[in-house]
């Protein structure tokens, strides 16, 4: 089994970008399960045609250590396992403690028992690195393997960059690797260069460019994947070429984070700052 | 008799200390630290010379590695200050722990009114499960407080702040008030998280804070209180210490209206505003209120010291003093007269027995300073003390306060801004008489405890448990007064141990019977037979 967490700025279509890659390994007949690491439990709604209902936290609480996997676990598109961590309202408790919790949960439970025959466990996690709970998923083994989705935007080369400090830190003791960085366009010039100086940079490759296409919204208002919305359509292509492509990589390295004055130096060279 | 005494127990602190090589001992101590703690411990530890005062570092962190007797700002704030409050229930919101170890642990007693509300021996606590810190704890402190106030009734609640409540950053403000407005009682929060500060010092500080914005002064009567009347600050009633205290002053005459916090009682504190004067017992843990309380209200402070028959018969006529009131000052000095000579009589044959030792102090924040008193009565030389927690205040004196850094640790701690109260700043006596009790040293000074020490002692700050080990092997002292970390790390080498936090299960010890008290404690750990069956190191090797 495949253990890969998916990382990156606010915003940037973590979930979405998840969720129809699963969708397209799916076809490629993997067995997945999604754990949706962000208390708005939203990164599983692609799959299961809307919101989960029973984070792994709202049960643990409600239904006390008297929990089974089937509470938590639901199936979506294309038998994918489906789990949300959720947690608490913004503003107060500690997210990041109940990823922690949860993730132990299902260890516990067995969710990633050989039995249960997965190909791959796919970590959503929200936005940046920001402390040891959210660095969960990359600690203790919990994935092996990270993609990080960014865009030509600075700040989500920022955020990137963040990430992988994240992922060396926790290389050494953990065995984390980083994958490679997903380009999901904004339509910034020269986007997808700047992306491949950024991957040479930190010591990995760009594995996928992702267009921007309206199609993605449509899919996303029909609480589809666009593998599902619209199979035949340019986007569900490029979704499963990315899926062929994490499914076939083999190039897994320790990643070599830029100080921000290299970082800024590269957003010069490729004219973000004209 | 009495002034010789008080001679002969002064010129014994100021004593060169009967001690040989101080240096190479302080060298030993410091040379296993690797170079950068070497030189920082160093700088906390001197060897007094023979000028009034010297400078000593204080208040800072504590290297980590090195056993320290330091506690968290939780335990300085729950443990010290408000814990003795015997009518109020205390509420720790945190996971167990933390509760059930501040658990009575410190012998301060109390005694309850005519309302016959004692919650002292209860430990109250959240008691935080995971999902509680994942989804925030604010709900279940809510029910607490709930549960807590139908339960027992108290006259207040507090609420004491451990790590995780900081961390996950439960309001726990917003709570307090929210429950006093719903249950018509003082329900006070404290956030007191335990990494706050760099002992437990800061603790006292945000308990101090607490009780001064949300208590003092809350009192719906207005009506001034007749006599001579004073608040007891800084005295946490261990083993019973206060009672023996207010027995005396209520003989001379002397009417106490509230206590922080030993044998404390909701209801007084919010009098305490009315009374005219402020005895600090306690420098360090309540200088805070001292000071807060003489800024709002115009209350005047002196620094008394209880420990010890001639410490406690200056104290009194330090009060006398500052009254002024040639019936008062009679009755005071009647009070002596009649309560010493008794107390001399028993203390006569323990003195026998025990002058010609010497001491060690590792304790608190004045505790270490207090005890030299106690112990030179008894003709027992200090030989070497120090804090566990206190500030270079307590150590050379408040005149070094506008010299001190502020640093990162301390600036977290909240201080408040405190004006004069229009309506209710009333000092008791004209201002330039107190301006001149101010600058003749009789109100708000405080020397500290390095003048007091002689020359040839040490005084060591955050004292180790390595150097404290040197000092046992190179002076051999007939008893150490510390706490629970240090006591039987310190029996092992032979030598006794007196806990100066809780008394160990004596007391009380301040007072004139408190004195006589402590000597027989005193003289049956140093002269009992046991210690006779165990060698100390040094003498094995002979």
């Amino acid at each position: 089994m495949r253990k890969i967490a998916v990382y990156g700025k606010g915003g940037i279509g973590k979930s979405t970008t998840t969720q129809n890659t699963v969708a397209g390994l799916v076809e490629l007949g993997r067995k997945v399960m999604i754990v949706g690491c962000d208390p708005k439990a939203d990164s599983t709604r692609l799959l299961l045609g809307g919101l989960h209902q029973k984070s792994v936290l709202d049960t643990l609480r409600e239904e006390g250590e008297d929990v089974d996997l089937e509470d938590i676990r639901k199936s979506g598109f294309g038998d994918t396992f489906c789990v949300e961590s959720g947690g608490p309202e913004p503003g107060v408790g500690c997210a990041g403690r109940g990823i922690i919790t949860s993730i132990g949960l299902l260890e516990q439970l067995g969710a990633y028992d050989e039995s249960v025959g997965l190909d791959y466990a796919f970590y959503d996690v929200l936005g940046d690195v920001v402390c040891g709970g959210f660095a969960m998923p990359i600690r203790d083994g919990k994935a092996q393997e990270i993609y990080i989705v960014t865009s030509g935007e600075m700040m989500a080369m920022y955020a990137a960059n963040n990430i992988c400090r994240g992922i060396k830190k926790y290389a050494v003791t953990g065995g984390v690797r980083l994958g490679g960085l997903i380009c999901n366009s904004r339509k910034v010039e020269r986007e997808a260069e700047l992306i491949e100086a950024l991957a040479e940079a930190l010591g990995t490759h760009m594995i996928y460019f992702l267009p921007r296409d309206n199609m993605v919204q449509r899919a996303e208002l029909n609480r589809k994947t666009v593998i599902e919305y619209a199979p035949e359509s340019e986007q569900a292509q490029h979704y499963r070429n990315l899926a062929k492509a994490i499914d076939e990589n083999t190039r897994q390295v320790i990643p070599t984070p830029l100080t921000n004055d290299q970082l800024e130096k590269l957003l010069v060279k490729w004219g973000l700052y004209d | 008799m009495s002034d010789e005494r008080l001679t002969a127990s002064e010129a014994l602190k100021l004593d060169k200390a009967p001690l040989n090589n101080q240096e190479t001992a302080v060298e030993e101590m410091v040379s296993v630290y690797p170079g950068k703690v070497s030189k920082k411990r160093s700088k906390h530890i001197i060897i007094r010379n023979d000028q009034p005062n010297q400078p000593i570092e204080a208040n800072v962190r504590t290297v980590p590695g090195i056993i320290t007797q330091r506690h968290c700002a939780y335990a300085g704030c729950k443990g010290v200050v408000v814990g003795p409050f015997g009518d109020v229930l205390h509420i720790t919101h945190g996971p167990v722990g933390c509760s059930y170890y501040t658990w009575m642990t410190r012998r301060n007693l109390f005694m309850p009114r005519e309302d016959g509300k004692n919650f002292m021996h209860y430990c109250a606590t959240t008691d935080m499960q995971e999902s509680d810190i994942v989804f925030g704890g604010v709900n279940k402190l809510r029910q607490a407080i709930q549960e807590g106030y139908d339960t027992f009734k108290p006259n207040a609640i507090t609420v004491c702040a451990t790590c995780p409540v900081g961390l996950i950053g439960d309001d726990i403000q917003a709570v307090a008030k929210e429950m006093t407005e719903k249950l018509g009682i003082s329900v006070v929060a404290f956030n007191c998280e335990g990494y706050k500060g760099v002992s437990q010092s800061a603790g006292h500080h945000i308990a101090n804070n607490g009780f001064f914005k949300h208590w003092v002064g809350t009192a719906d009567e207005e009506t001034p209180i007749e006599g001579f009347t004073v608040n007891l600050l800084g005295e946490y009633n261990i083993g019973g210490d206060s009672w023996e205290i207010e027995r005396v002053l209520k003989k001379c005459g002397i009417k106490v209206v509230a206590t922080f916090s030993g044998d404390g009682y909701y209801d007084d504190t919010t009098r305490a505003h009315l009374a005219k004067l402020n005895l600090v017992m306690c420098h360090r843990s309540i200088n805070y209120m001292a000071e807060m309380m003489e800024k709002k209200y115009g209350i005047p402070w002196i620094k008394v010291q209880f420990i010890g028959v001639q410490a406690f018969t200056k104290t009194l006529r330090k009060i006398a003093q500052f009254f002024d009131d040639p019936d008062l000052t009679a009755r005071i000095e009647a009070v002596i007269e009649e309560e010493v000579a008794p107390v001399e009589a028993e203390l006569a044959p323990i003195r026998e027995r025990l002058k010609g030792k010497t001491a060690i102090l590792f304790v608190g924040g004045s505790r270490a300073h207090h005890y030299q008193d106690v112990f030179a009565d008894l003709g027992i030389k200090t030989i070497a003390a120090g804090y566990e927690f206190a500030h270079r205040d307590d150590y050379e004196g408040r005149q070094v306060l506008p010299t001190l850094k502020i640093d990162a640790d301390s600036r977290n701690i909240e201080e408040l801004h405190v004006e004069r109260d229009p309506d209710h700043y009333n000092p008791p006596k004209p201002e330039e008489v107190l301006e001149w009790m101010k600058a003749e040293g009789l109100i708000g000074k405080y020397d500290g405890m390095i003048p007091d020490m002689g020359e040839g002692t040490l005084v060591i700050d955050d004292v180790s448990h390595h150097e404290l080990e040197i000092l046992i092997k190179r002076f051999q002292p007939d008893i150490i007064g510390s706490g629970i970390k240090d006591k039987y790390v310190i029996e092992k080498w032979g030598v006794p141990c007196k806990q100066l936090h809780n008394y160990d299960y004596g007391g009380p010890f301040a007072g004139f019977k408190g004195a006589v008290n402590f000597a027989k404690d005193i003289d049956m750990r140093i002269n009992g037979p046991a210690w006779k069956h165990i060698a100390t190191p040094w003498k094995k090797a002979k």
